[in-house]
């Protein structure tokens, strides 16, 4: 199973990153192989119009079964994600890393 | 003759000015009002009148022909606003995003992207006591005010004679709905109130105007008895002052309840009728 | 870390005059964040010192280089926004009329047009006259605000947050409901809606709400001017109790907005009337309410 997770940086004690579209990182966690894969997605959180669906679009490719971040995807990319069958758990905002799966594990999180 | 009525920023008065305007000049003449705040078209809860024509607008977007499409993933490369998203094994657009550029329907080696109509608002023409009013409504969710603003000027050019007084409501601010709703007017007059928010955002506006060539004046609105920052700066400049309204309660109480002003209250008229020997000049030279 | 923001859909509401007031109320306690780019105007009540300034690039226009042309027209053809031009017979990009689609270069054969990113405006980290923090933007003329440009303004309001080891961030947002308000909402923990009893206001509100709706962001809603129109203001505070929405506020009309703004104040500064009195209780509601998560 893979969680992805919105961040500011690239390790487990990073902060989150509470933004969707124009996160600065993705972290992926493969629990199974218990990997964690970092995603620079800094280029696309500078374009000027239309983040959210390009970002979602990336994280698309890398399938995983939840996401975990601040106050959910905007429209656009909540509706690219619509296509896959992630679950997506919010209020991870003000957290690190750690912190959110932690609380995503204890059922702290609330799925949308 | 087309008058553009517009300001740097919204909350000005722009609406009261151009409704107000509108209905003055009619007294003694053909006028047409055209909202184009398109985003948020405010004019018509002043005027009321017959529907002489209702007509959707469109605009030209891509639509993905999944059977043509071989997932090359150049459509997503070339679209410069992130219109189109690649997934692998479906194409996804977002038609808010799309400037109608053409590019990604046209150099799609597999013909996958035709363009085609979608509707982005609605145009109305109605015709009040005393005059015509045409306004058009972007649909909510769409976020390319420019074509169905330039589409409006085309339908109100094509419909009236040359001759005919045009006031234009135009979209606040300085960013490319105002240009569009500006550029190909007459003359622009130019809303805003004696405020140091009020001021800055003049500038803005006195800049994009300079910026298009474009001649204006100002009218002040909401002014007191003391302060004269809008004047003296217009001095300063040697931009005309028109008129200049008091700041008055029961001018915002009529707006809120969707009336025009200036039958009610003498001063509020007084200050229209300058701006409206103003606009009658103009179409003297014009003519 | 905690981001209040403060919209309105329509101009003219007293948002910004209002954010100024509430800016003053929390002193150094936390970063503001001017994200109205398209009206700047926070600068002028909270006079700050502009201690840094960066450009802030965005958009692409053509630019089309004469000497590698050799006048094939392709460019003009493709063109659908009419910003190619043959002119004394060299062909020309007209910068107000390119909207950086980028298809000219696509096609021209010589590659004498590139696509250049342009000055959209400027940044600036300040200081306010309160000892706060303050991070805003300038937009250059015919530029157009940004979910990008948004976004940055309110990443350098977080960090400096995080420097300072401030908790919140009060962002004066942008109007409408296009990308830079939704950039605006994103990551925002509590939207106070500020609205007026006009019947365009409380047509504006219900888009705004319906926007917020898609973020899960708390809501609150401050009526400004609501003894304008009595009717409205009922229809609107009704409206609120079934969207569930808590009314934050209802400020009366008053000059004293316009009178304190004159001056270059807060209105708190400039009367300590009843108005000041229910600016500052707005304040308590709007940290009450975001401490209720």
């Amino acid at each position: 199973m893979n969680i992805a997770f919105t961040t500011k940086g690239t390790t487990w004690d990073a902060a989150m990153d509470p933004r969707f579209g124009r996160t600065d990182f993705f972290l992926i966690y493969d629990i199974d192989g218990d990997d964690l894969i970092e995603f620079d997605n800094r280029a696309i959180a500078a374009e000027a119009h239309g983040a959210g669906p390009q970002t979602a679009q990336k994280l698309f490719e890398f399938q995983p079964d939840i996401l975990i971040t601040g106050n959910g995807p905007g429209g656009n990319a909540a509706r690219v994600l619509e296509q896959s069958a992630v679950k997506v758990f919010i209020g991870a905002g003000d957290m690190t890393v750690l912190e959110a799966y932690q609380a995503y594990q204890t059922g702290q999180l609330t799925e949308i | 003759m087309k008058i553009a009525i517009a300001s740097g920023k919204g909350g000005t008065g722009k609406t009261t000015l151009a409704t107000n305007l509108a209905s003055y000049l009619a007294e003694t003449g053909p006028v047409i009002l055209v909202d184009l705040d398109v985003e948020e078209p405010n004019s018509g809860l002043f005027i009321h009148g017959r529907e002489l024509a209702a007509e959707t607008r469109y605009s030209l977007v891509p639509e993905w022909d999944a059977d043509r499409c071989s997932f090359c993933g150049l459509c997503q490369t070339i679209c410069n606003f992130n219109a189109i998203v690649d997934l692998g094994d479906r194409i996804m657009l977002f038609p808010e995003l799309c400037h109608s550029c053409h590019a990604c329907s046209e150099l799609c080696p597999d013909e996958a992207l035709p363009m085609k109509s979608r509707r982005i608002g609605r145009l109305r023409y109605i015709q009040a006591e005393r005059l015509d009013f045409v306004e058009s409504r972007l649909d909510i969710g769409q976020e390319q005010a420019v074509p169905l603003i330039n589409q409006t000027l085309d339908f109100v050019g094509g419909r009236f004679r040359n001759g005919t007084l045009q006031l234009l409501d135009s979209p606040p601010g300085t960013a490319c709905p105002a240009i569009a709703a500006t550029r190909t007017a007459d003359h622009v007059i130019l809303v805003t109130e004696p405020t140091p928010f009020g001021l800055h955002d003049l500038k803005l506006a006195v800049a994009t105007m300079q910026a298009l060539d474009q001649p204006f004046s100002v009218v002040i609105n909401r002014g007191g008895q003391t302060d004269n920052m809008i004047a003296d700066y217009c001095k300063q400049q040697a931009i005309p002052v028109l008129a200049g309204f008091a700041n008055d309660r029961r001018v915002a109480e009529l707006y809120s309840r969707g009336r025009l002003i200036y039958d009610q209250l003498p001063e509020f008229k007084q200050q229209l009728a300058k701006i409206a020997t103003f606009v009658t000049s103009q179409e003297g030279i014009k003519a | 870390m905690q981001e209040i923001v403060i919209i309105s859909g329509k101009g003219g509401t007293g948002k910004t005059s209002l954010v100024a007031a509430f800016a003053q109320l929390s002193k150094t306690e936390l970063v503001v964040a001017d994200c109205d780019v398209d009206a700047a105007d926070l600068y002028l009540l909270m006079h700050p010192d502009f201690r840094l300034e960066q450009a802030f690039l965005s958009g692409e226009k053509a630019q089309l280089d004469q000497n590698g042309c050799d006048q094939c027209g392709l460019c003009q053809a493709a063109c659908r926004f009419e910003a190619i031009e043959l002119r004394a017979e060299q062909y020309t990009i007209n910068a107000l009329d390119c909207e950086g689609c980028g298809y000219c270069a696509r096609v021209c054969p010589t590659g004498a047009i590139s696509m250049v990113e342009q000055k959209a405006g400027d940044w600036y980290r300040s200081t306010t006259r309160f000892g706060g923090a303050m991070v805003h933007a300038r937009l250059g003329i015919a530029a157009e605000n940004s979910g990008k440009l948004v976004s940055l303004v309110k990443n350098e309001a977080r960090k400096l947050a995080q420097r300072k080891g401030l908790e919140t961030i009060l962002v004066d947002g942008s109007p409408g409901i296009g990308c830079p308000v939704i950039s605006s909402l994103s990551g925002a923990d509590l939207a106070i809606l500020v609205t007026e009893p006009t019947i365009s206001g409380f047509h504006d509100l219900k888009r705004v709400r319906r926007l917020v709706e898609k973020f899960h962001i708390r809501i609150g809603c401050i009526i400004n001017k609501f003894d304008l129109n009595p009717e409205i203001t009922d229809q609107i505070q009704d409206w609120l109790d079934r969207e569930s929405i808590s009314l934050v506020a209802r400020l009366p009309y008053s000059d004293v907005f316009t009178e304190a703004m004159t001056r270059g104040q807060t209105a708190i500064e400039y009367s300590n009337g009843t108005l000041s009195q229910s600016i500052r209780n707005s304040w308590d509601a709007i940290l009450q309410l975001n401490n209720e998560r």
